[in-house]
């Protein structure tokens, strides 16, 4: 789950005691002219879970309210990387002597915590990497032994931070800190700035929630930005099914990713276009009746593909599925089926008897007539 | 990681509907399962095999060096360290979704107790003929066939269909190695793939694999020195990039983890990359095959 910046400053930053500078969410201009009132010169910031913001034009400075409000009727509405910014975050403008990155996140090669800490803020990590690669401090953390000051300090050994220094490493501790304790999956500040008066202030945060962990983060969940998802992904997401839809004209229904994907591979591979990624894999193979639905919906769907294989997914409960709500849809796109694997015999049958409809016997088969009905 | 039917196995969960219904078939097609773990129900017999109320107490009374978890998500970390510190050699994890956090305290604490994790977010790992430990149709004839192919898929399913080809073929498998769909496991493509380099009863070597990550291209750095013929079919071609594909782990961003930087680090290492599932067995077939040093094995379309 992504976080919108004001939404990572408040709810972990500020949670955690790391620094930011004052500011005032906004929603029209109006109320970021107010904002600018009270915080005297300030910048206007575009609120939308996506990076590359300042480029997009959604970050400007904003000397007097009028200003203020001139930009934040410009930005509002705007679009960037698929999102309409509706919020605005309006903060005090900050004299930035120096700038710093820093984050923590997931490293699955080592399976461990990683710290990353540059001298080189304000780029992106990726440019960091590419122009500036001995200008970053990579630390992998043991998990269950939590880092001293003095672990956070070495690790920044020849970063000539100098009168910096002791408040980065404290920073740096609370960022770790915050990480676990919010089971974040990236959390970054980038630009982490040292200002004219002294301060170490995150001028601007990144935190991605582990979805897997939102069962016990709930008051963190709720400050999340909702996903950019069309009206039937968000009828899968609300029945916890994973669709994603595409612009192809062949509807997927298959159970698990690896064989959802290898369907859509084979679809490419013949020649025709996809309509979804849909997946029933592990528990959600007793959904294939409202699964069907979904992919019937779209109406780009021209001819369905049904692959099922059956490892912990039982093919006779997915095939059962599939039979009902055919019967109660009625659609008129053709289908082909391909079933293998645990209960494939009551399966096939199932679909034969139910729906008078000869599965193919090889995958391939059943994609390449789909492919053809479709065109 | 090639389990054998002396392995006596431990099944944390025993008693929920998944862990009955699996011991069930795992003990019906010869898997040596002594013991079950259960602090609520311990003292009790479940389906033929004895409860006891820790991993550890388990281990003292009957044994064990393999266990497997139908543990639900919240649960799962504790259970893992505890068979971990317990002394269990091989753990493999099949609950999907546990938060990334614990998965690292899993693997930290597999490493301090010299335990093996497979997973998590696997189907298991099949020895056929033999047995079986996890949640994959062993005993379906259709899909497996003892025999001398060694498989390693990410994907549950997609292996399951692999595996189905081969033996229409009528090539039986060594070993099927589900390491499972999750971005931080504790067994990779390429560690599965040394073993089964390894491995007597293994001629060759089938890699499942999914775009997202980059163990493709580690296990590919492998595959240069091996000499048993090796064939793989990489999943996501199709996948748009920036979603993530159901597993956490098949994310494409950017180039990393793409299909193409999979394909071609295994090709590069001479591994025979196909397009289809179906195409597996006929490259598995022509790499087996005697050949000219130096010749290259061609799959039609």
């Amino acid at each position: 789950m992504n976080f919108e910046e004001y939404a990572a400053k408040s709810l972990v930053l500020r949670a955690a005691g790391i620094p930011v500078p004052h500011g005032i969410l906004c929603i029209n201009a109006a109320e970021a002219a107010m904002a600018a009132s009270k915080l005297g010169p300030c910048v206007v910031k575009a609120q939308v879970p996506a990076g590359k913001r300042g480029k997009a034009g959604g970050i400007k400075s904003a000397p007097t309210p009028n200003e203020a409000k001139r930009f934040a009727t410009q930005i509002l509405g705007m679009r960037i990387s698929n999102f309409t910014v509706e919020r605005l975050l309006v903060e005090e403008q900050a004299e930035v002597v120096r700038e710093f990155y820093a984050a923590v996140l997931h490293d699955p090669e080592s399976r461990k915590p990683l710290i990353l800490f540059s001298t080189e803020g304000g780029m992106d990590i990726e440019e960091i990497v590419a122009t500036k690669p001995n200008a970053i401090c990579r630390t992998q953390v043991d998990i269950d032994q939590t880092p001293s000051q003095k672990d956070f300090a070495s690790m920044l050994t020849g970063a000539s931070l100098g009168i910096a220094a002791p408040k980065i490493v404290a920073i740096l501790e609370k960022l770790y800190a915050a990480y676990r304790a919010n089971d974040a999956e990236l959390l970054e500040i980038n630009p982490l700035a040292l200002l004219a008066d002294g301060r170490v202030v995150a001028l601007d945060c990144k935190f991605v929630l582990d979805d897997a962990a939102l069962y016990r983060q709930p008051e963190i969940a709720k400050g999340g930005a909702p996903g950019v998802m069309t009206a039937l992904e968000q009828r899968g997401a609300d029945n916890g099914l994973k669709l994603i839809q595409l612009d192809g004209n062949v509807g997927v229904l298959a159970n698990g990713a690896g064989l959802t994907m290898t369907t859509m591979d084979v679809i490419r591979h013949f020649g025709g276009r996809p309509a979804n990624f849909l997946e029933i894999g592990g528990e959600a193979y007793t959904k294939s009746e409202i699964a069907l639905d979904l992919v019937l919906s779209n109406p780009g769907v021209k001819s369905l593909v049904v692959n099922f294989c059956g490892a912990f997914a039982r093919t006779d409960v997915m095939a059962d599925g599939v039979v009902k709500a055919w019967r109660k849809l009625r659609p008129t796109v053709p289908v082909f089926f391909s079933i293998h694997g645990t209960g494939e015999d009551e399966a096939v049958a199932l679909v034969r008897g139910g729906l008078g409809i000869e599965p193919y016997d090889v995958m391939e088969d059943a994609i390449q007539a789909a492919v053809k009905a479709a065109q | 990681m090639i389990v054998r039917k002396k392995d006596r196995v431990v099944v944390l969960g025993i008693t929920g509907k998944q862990g009955t219904f699996w011991t069930e078939k795992m003990i019906a097609y010869g898997t040596n399962v002594v013991a079950g773990v259960n602090p609520k129900r311990a003292g009790e017999i479940h389906v033929g095999v004895p409860i006891f109320p820790s991993t550890a107490e388990a281990i003292e009374k009957v044994g064990g060096e393999v266990g497997v978890m139908f543990i639900p998500p919240p649960m799962a970390k504790d259970a893992a360290v505890s068979a971990a510190e317990a002394g269990l050699k091989l753990l493999v994890v099949l609950t999907e979704h546990i938060p990334a956090q614990d998965v690292m305290v899993i693997h930290a604490a597999a490493a301090k107790y010299g335990a093996r994790i497979i997973g998590p977010n696997t189907a298991g790992l099949v020895t056929p003929g033999e047995c079986f430990i996890g949640i994959m149709p062993a005993f379906v004839p259709s899909v497996f066939k003892p025999g001398r192919v060694g498989v390693i898929s990410r994907s549950g399913s997609l292996g399951t269909l692999v595996c189905l080809n081969l033996t229409r073929a009528g090539l039986g498998q060594s070993a099927f190695i589900g390491i499972g769909g999750d971005p931080m496991i504790g067994t990779t493509t390429r560690d599965a793939l040394e073993a089964l380099d390894k491995d007597v009863r293994t001629d060759s070597v089938v890699i499942v694999g999914e775009i997202g990550g980059v163990m493709e291209e580690s296990a590919a750095d492998y595959a240069k020195r091996m000499t048993k013929p090796t064939v793989a079919l990489i999943a996501g071609a199709a996948a748009p990039t920036g979603k993530k594909m159901g597993h956490a782990g098949a994310i494409v961003t950017g180039n990393a983890g793409s299909y193409l930087s999979k394909r071609q680090a295994l090709e590069k290492a001479g591994v025979v990359v196909v397009d289809t599932p179906s195409q597996i067995a006929t490259a598995v077939a022509a790499g087996l095959k005697p050949r000219t040093a130096g010749s290259k094995v061609a799959v039609s379309e």
